[in-house]
């Protein structure tokens, strides 16, 4: 709470000279946004495999390698995709490499949800498809995942919130500076990295930013929920 | 014969090693209800699965012999069992419509899902399946409303509509009244025999008074063999094996 007396318009819009944290927004902002754009769609997929298709060897590596990520520590993420990502292909530190470093977080949380979700859709209801003569995939995609819905929705309000306030695996890839935005091969902020850099700070200004910080990325993951769920009452609730 | 609609040759069937049927033989007339009763466990529900493929679906199961719609086997290399289910529709012992779906969207599913609409106008089918199947009057001002909102009867009816929707030529129906109470039962019944003037049905059943009420042909099994088979009349009033006049007489069961 200390951090309500640091919000105002100029702290939320001005960047590192104005001991604004514009940047750090805009950037975790962008993160969110690349994350769940790789880690959303492979997530789902892989739940998806998992649970419809999901009996033979490959699944349950697949699920293995999936548990073991799903408790990984994220500096180990973190160093891995530094090491791979940003000293090995690019030679950069990149909103690329972070999204790439926190999608590796999100993945394992979406597929898990989404499995048990689909697994929740009782037989019944694919047998109905099938009977009718649609198509597997048809099946999946127009029966099956409308009635886990709610449950997928869950699951991607779980994995964001997640991704939202990782500080490890970040550090390591986007590095973290005061300025806006400067390109998908620049280093960028984060508030995470926001609060880390300056609460360690010795000066008191630096100090009520990382403060008022904290408390923007808490209320970012309260809007997130409370957005996601308003949007998935939708139509035949079960 | 000619009117024979569909016939298993010589069919077995299996869960792993556990044979569920053996060796059946069994003919399905055209436009003829057919019965297949026995006690629990017999195969009833493994034989009708067979009859559209999706016997196969479960993840252990086997089977040899030969199902034949039309003379052709639907076991061949070359049929698609996709688009054999489109041809022999199935009604399930609990209703099961899509629960994300309206009454309207579950009548129409099949014809959207499968991409078989073509020109076809889907108001028009919505209502005609609906009136064939009895539930027209019922839901016709409430056709947007959740399938999952109205009684288990209706449901039912919305299940056989939804099957209806397609065209099938072949309706299977496994012990679809067991989930409802007499009267919804009775209202399938009615439905199951104005059916048969347009469709071939064949109906699993554990109720005899039903088979005798609705059916023209009935098939005794038990464990997993074939007992009987004939017109229901003979079934019901000089049957010929033991087993089955214990069973029909409620001897066991
Ligand atoms: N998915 C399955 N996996 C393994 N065994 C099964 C499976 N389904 C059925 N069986 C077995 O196959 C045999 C025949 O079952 P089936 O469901 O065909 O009987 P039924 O006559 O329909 O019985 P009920 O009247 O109880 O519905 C039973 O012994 C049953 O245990
Ligand atoms: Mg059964």
């Amino acid at each position: 709470m200390r951090g309500i007396p640091a919000i105002n318009l100029q702290f939320l819009t001005g960047d590192g000279l104005r001991y604004g944290i514009g940047p750090a927004i805009q950037g975790t902002l962008i993160l969110i946004g690349l994350t769940s754009a790789i880690g959303i769609p492979i997530g789902i997929m892989t739940g998806v495999y998992l649970a419809e298709y999901g009996t033979n060897k490959y699944a349950s590596w697949i699920r293995s390698i999936n548990d073991i990520l799903t408790g990984f520590p994220s500096i180990i993420v973190g160093i891995t995709a530094y090491s791979l990502i940003v000293v090995g292909l690019t030679g950069t530190f990149s909103p690329i490499a972070g999204a790439v470093a926190l999608a590796f977080i999100m993945i394992p949380i979406i597929a898990r949800t989404t499995e048990e979700s689909l697994k929740l859709v009782p037989n019944s209801v694919r047998e109905a498809s099938m009977a009718l003569g649609i198509h597997r995939w048809r099946t999946i995609i127009s029966v099956i995942l409308p009635s886990a819905k709610s449950g997928l929705i869950t699951g991607t309000i779980l994995a964001v919130a997640r991704i939202a306030g990782e500080t490890a695996p970040i550090m390591l890839t986007i590095l973290g500076n005061t300025y806006f935005f400067q390109g998908l091969g620049k280093a960028m902020d984060a508030l995470p990295l926001r609060i880390f850099a300056s609460s360690r700070s010795h000066l008191q200004v630096e100090q009520t930013q990382a403060w008022g910080a904290a408390l923007v990325l808490i209320l970012i993951v309260l809007a997130l929920n409370i957005g996601v769920r308003l949007a998935s009452r939708g139509r035949y609730k079960r | 014969m000619d009117n024979i609609k569909m016939q298993s040759v010589n069919l077995n069937a299996w869960f792993g090693t556990k044979q569920a049927l053996k060796d059946i033989n069994i003919s399905i007339k055209t436009n003829a209800v057919t019965a297949i009763i026995g006690p629990s466990g017999c195969g009833k529900s493994t034989f009708i699965r067979t009859l559209n493929r999706m016997h196969e679906l479960a993840p252990t199961a086997k089977m040899s012999g030969q199902i034949l719609l039309d003379d052709q086997n639907i076991y061949d290399s070359t049929v698609d069992p996709v688009m054999l289910r489109r041809r022999v529709g199935m009604v399930f012992q609990k209703p099961n419509p899509f629960p994300t779906m309206s009454i309207y969207d579950n009548v129409a599913a099949g014809l959207k899902l499968t991409g078989v609409r073509k020109d076809k106008n889907l108001d028009e089918v919505v209502k005609r399946s609906l009136q064939q199947a009895t539930l027209w009057d019922e839901v016709k001002d409430d056709l947007k409303k959740p399938g999952t909102s109205i009684s288990g009867g209706q449901q039912q009816r919305l299940c056989i509509a939804r099957a209806i929707a397609l065209e099938p030529e072949v309706i299977l129906m496994d012990e679809p009244t067991s989930a409802l109470d007499p009267i919804a039962s009775a209202k399938i019944e009615q439905l199951v025999v104005e059916l048969k003037k347009n469709y071939t049905v064949a109906i699993v059943t554990h109720n005899m008074q039903q088979a005798s009420r609705v059916s023209d042909y009935t098939a005794f099994m038990y464990l997993g063999s074939l007992i009987e088979f004939g017109a229901t009349k003979d079934i019901f009033e000089s049957p010929k094996n033991q087993l089955t006049e214990r069973y029909i007489t409620g001897e066991f069961g």
